[in-house]
């Protein structure tokens, strides 16, 4: 019997749409530089910038194709933006960096690069449900701060940030202002003028499109100074031969996310519920994670007391349910999560959460499995355990 | 099973977490003569091993965890030796035997094993106290770590349940290290790895 695969991940990653897939497959031997000046390189130039017409509709920004510039993805764009801020702090008198505590780890890691650089960086707490303060951010951004950067929703617990205000307050104080919108791309609607932002990361696996390609949003006037250099492409801002299949893929990923957005909302936020219901009255004594209402449609964490994190994600796994831990245990840090503890949710809780990220494909009888499998899981480890639940 | 699987671990450890032996299980009245728990839930891991003796010989035991697969897998394999072992060679049971009999853990799972391996030692030093025999096992099986100063892991274990949670305090406290400084690098995995299962 074929064992019964439930994938409950899409957070870390996505499958290729099948129409991606068929755009990619049939693109494949577009093969010429799309620098080229002969008739192929300039046939493969006109995909590209087709496809960066895509990626600035998903986003609101219109399709001047200038503001888009494609990169490896969203690691590579954020810190091509705090690059950026590096060079212009150098000079400027501009130097504060204000980012929050729950970033992923390339922006907190690159926000520490600049503070071991000696520039004032403010890592912002947030509230239990992941948000941040928009007095806090008030109080600590001025005349000083030079970029704003905080992730538009959370990977881990799925929170969406207050960011049409935070845009507001950053802009009113003459900062850049950058937000990571790898998450909610695909997800939410994202609008780049709603939101008010300078740069805006975005990456192709998470919306069902191939690896290896993100972009980063670029506003007109805005600076950036390329992270790689040798060549013309990206309008100088990012050297490199076109990855011209990646690309093609992402142009039909975000057109296919445009479309398909509302539809999607609709059907993985009421199979989040259920997931999310059935869990609640199954479980005894668990916390759900996050903002309950400003959440992604698709994102469930939830904390099971008396059970640890790798244990659960590797009895799911037998089962064949693909989740991932909010500790990084299993993946060689001993350390729980930083978004979970910078909610106060505590180390105890921290290392027994469980993330569930659904997607286009789940189906309401994936979810019942879930549901069906996880109770005596949890018992199980609970019974076994030194810990109260 | 999941052919995904066996990266992680090996078949024997898979077996032991999916069917874990001699846990503790509250309806079956198991009575012990000593217990022993280490580790600590902030980090992730917690254990308490449970022992009955005759004889000086450990007859059964019975364990439970908060933690890991490897946690659990390797205090399963562990729980399976001991039995039958007198208390003094199951004092000196090294958790590198234990990850061998499990064909292995991933690098970064090693101290699990620790874990279940100084719980052991915790119950069964327990029992020497409850008998009037305090620390009668004390240095055996030590493994010296600083041999120009003749400084053993236990001694490292010591300093760090006594406060040394970094090289310069345990330096202060043991010298270990102060002449060739030729065994830094093994005492300081040590000392990282009792720190989390003492100290944290």
């Amino acid at each position: 019997m074929d064992k019964r695969t439930v994938y409950m991940d899409y957070n870390a990653t996505t499958p290729l749409h099948p129409a991606v897939r068929d755009a990619m497959v049939a693109d494949l031997d577009i093969f010429a530089n799309a620098s080229s000046m002969h008739e192929m390189g300039r046939r493969a130039r006109a995909r590209v910038e087709a496809a960066r017409v895509s990626v600035a509709a998903l986003i609101g920004a219109g399709t001047d194709p200038e503001r888009i510039v494609f990169t490896s993805g969203g690691s590579e764009s954020n810190n091509t933006v705090f690059a950026t801020m590096f060079h212009l702090g150098r000079t400027g008198t501009r130097r504060g960096i204000v980012t929050t505590s729950i970033e992923h780890p390339c922006v907190l890691q690159a926000a520490q690069w600049l503070k071991d650089e000696g520039f004032p960086v403010t890592f912002l707490k947030v509230d239990g449900y992941g948000r941040v303060d928009m007095d806090e951010l008030k109080s600590v951004v001025g005349p000083d701060t030079l970029l704003v950067s905080v992730m538009a929703a959370n990977n881990e617990i799925g929170t969406i940030q207050e960011i049409s205000e935070i845009g507001r307050i950053a802009k009113a104080a003459g900062a850049w202002f950058h937000t990571d919108a790898t998450q909610a791309a695909g997800k939410i609607p994202v609008d780049v003028e709603d939101w008010q932002a300078d740069y805006l990361t975005l990456s192709c696996h998470k919306i069902y499109g191939p690896k290896g390609i993100g972009a980063l949003y670029l506003r007109k006037g805005a600076p950036l100074e390329p992270l790689i250099r040798g060549g013309h492409q990206e309008y100088g801002h990012r050297a490199g031969t076109y990855n011209n299949i990646g690309i093609f893929g992402f142009g039909a990923a975000a057109r296919l996310a445009a479309e398909e957005l509302a539809e999607y909302a609709h059907h993985v936020s009421a199979l989040r519920n259920r997931l999310r219901e059935g869990i609640v009255a199954n479980v005894p004594k668990i916390r759900v994670n996050g903002h309950p209402v400003a959440v992604l449609p698709n994102t469930l964490n939830v904390s099971f007391p008396g059970a640890e994190g790798e244990s659960i994600l590797l009895y799911l796994d037998l089962a064949g349910i693909e989740a991932s831990t909010g500790s990084a245990c299993a993946s060689g840090s001993l350390e729980p999560s930083h978004v979970l503890l910078a909610t106060g949710v505590g180390p105890e809780l921290a290392h027994g959460s469980i993330r569930f990220s659904l997607g286009r494909n789940t189906t309401e009888a994936d979810v019942d499995y879930v549901i069906e499998t996880l109770p005596p899981i949890i018992a199980r480890l609970r019974a076994m355990s030194t810990v109260e639940a | 099973m999941s052919d995904a699987f066996s990266w992680l671990y090996s078949d024997v450890v898979k077996d032991h977490f999916m069917n874990p032996k001699n846990v503790f299980n509250p309806n079956e009245g198991f009575t012990f003569d000593a217990e022993g728990l280490t580790g600590n839930v902030k980090c992730g891991d917690q254990m308490l091993f449970m022992l009955k003796v005759a004889d000086d010989v450990i007859i059964d035991v019975r364990w439970k965890t908060y933690g890991c697969a490897s946690a659990i897998a390797s205090t399963s394999m562990l729980s399976e030796v001991v039995k039958g072992l007198s208390l003094r060679e199951a004092y000196n049971i090294k958790p590198d035997d234990i990850a061998k009999r499990l064909g292995g853990l991933p690098d970064n799972k090693i101290h699990c094993s620790v874990l279940g391996d100084k719980a052991l030692r915790a119950a069964i030093d327990d029992y020497l106290t409850k008998t009037g025999r305090e620390g009668e096992f004390r240095n055996e099986g030590v493994k010296i770590i600083c041999t120009c100063l003749n400084i053993s892991d236990r001694d490292i274990e010591d300093a760090v349940k006594q406060g040394a949670h970094n090289w310069e305090t345990l330096q202060e406290r043991t010298k270990i290290g102060t002449v060739c400084g030729g065994c830094r690098n093994a005492a300081e995995e040590l000392l990282h790895e009792y720190v989390h299962i003492f100290a944290e």
